[in-house]
């Protein structure tokens, strides 16, 4: 029988790699899949759980996380075609039409 | 015994995916470690007994959510990808306060004891479990499964305008 720990720590490994991804990375792509990297973690915490304490209800969680993601992916890379447009680039950094 | 072996496996693509699809310079790249993630993380589902989520794994992320990504990536052919900077000036702060939070982490849950590890009880049988599944969510879990609806459609609504050329009149 696996322990639940293991889940855990693959989990937070999976959630640390999505975050330091999302700071460090320059190309808007990259930071979004960091930020899906992120939601899996979530997913097999949720699942793992949902596993050992004999309950459904992190499966259901993890359906409506699936959902977010996907209607987040969508819009998300409708912006990212806006901008490449207006702005000829994908590189975060290069966005700073706000900086005074 | 085999089990912790197919978990380790499984644990240690996934993170070595995960790292790659973060460091790679071209984007397309990326998306395909991206992919090898998500079929790993579909063989963990199936180690945990959710095997519909598994599927939908499989269906939802690497068939639909990735494609477009693919797509989108193939679309915009970012070709100064090659000798622009992949990373921003911080990311050697950043990766270090990374793996210090990460092996804080796993020092806390490997001294912690989780009561599920006690006393674990046999798993649940595989074969109701979609049925169990699909009753919950139809039941209990029903607004927020019509709400879920409605994300979905405000979300491709919204891609549409949003990505719609703006014709004069």
């Amino acid at each position: 029988m696996i322990p639940l720990s293991w889940y855990v720590i693959l989990s937070a490994a999976l959630f640390t790699i999505g975050v330091v991804g999302v700071f460090s990375r320059r190309n808007i792509f990259i930071l979004l899949m960091s930020i899906e990297l992120m939601l899996n973690a979530a997913n097999i915490n949720f699942i793992a759980f949902s596993h050992y304490l004999q309950s459904l209800t992190g499966q259901i969680f993890v359906i409506f996380v699936i959902t977010v993601a996907a209607a987040e992916a969508a819009v998300a890379l409708a912006i990212i075609i806006l901008l490449a447009r207006n702005r000829g680039s994908v590189y975060v950094d290069e966005f700073n039409i706000m900086k005074g | 015994m085999i089990n912790k072996v197919i978990f380790l496996y499984f644990a240690a693509v996934i993170l070595a995916s995960a790292i790659m699809m973060v460091t790679r310079r071209n984007p397309i790249h990326s998306v395909l470690f991206m992919l090898l993630l998500f079929f790993h993380i579909a063989g963990l589902f199936v180690l945990l007994n959710a095997e519909f989520l598994a599927a939908v794994q499989l269906i939802v992320y690497a068939g639909a959510i990735l494609i477009l990504y693919l797509f989108v990536v193939m679309l915009l052919n970012v070709d100064k990808e090659s000798i622009a900077a992949r990373a921003n000036r911080y990311w050697p702060w950043i990766a270090a306060f990374g793996i210090l939070i990460a092996g804080e982490v796993v020092l806390l849950v490997s001294r912690g004891i989780f009561p599920a590890d006690e006393g674990q009880e046999p798993m649940r049988l595989a074969s109701d479990g979609v049925l169990s599944l699909g009753t919950e969510l139809y039941t209990k879990y029903l607004v927020p499964f019509e709400i879920a609806s409605v994300v979905l459609l405000v979300g491709l609504v919204g891609a549409v305008m949003l990505a719609k050329i703006k014709t004069k009149e």
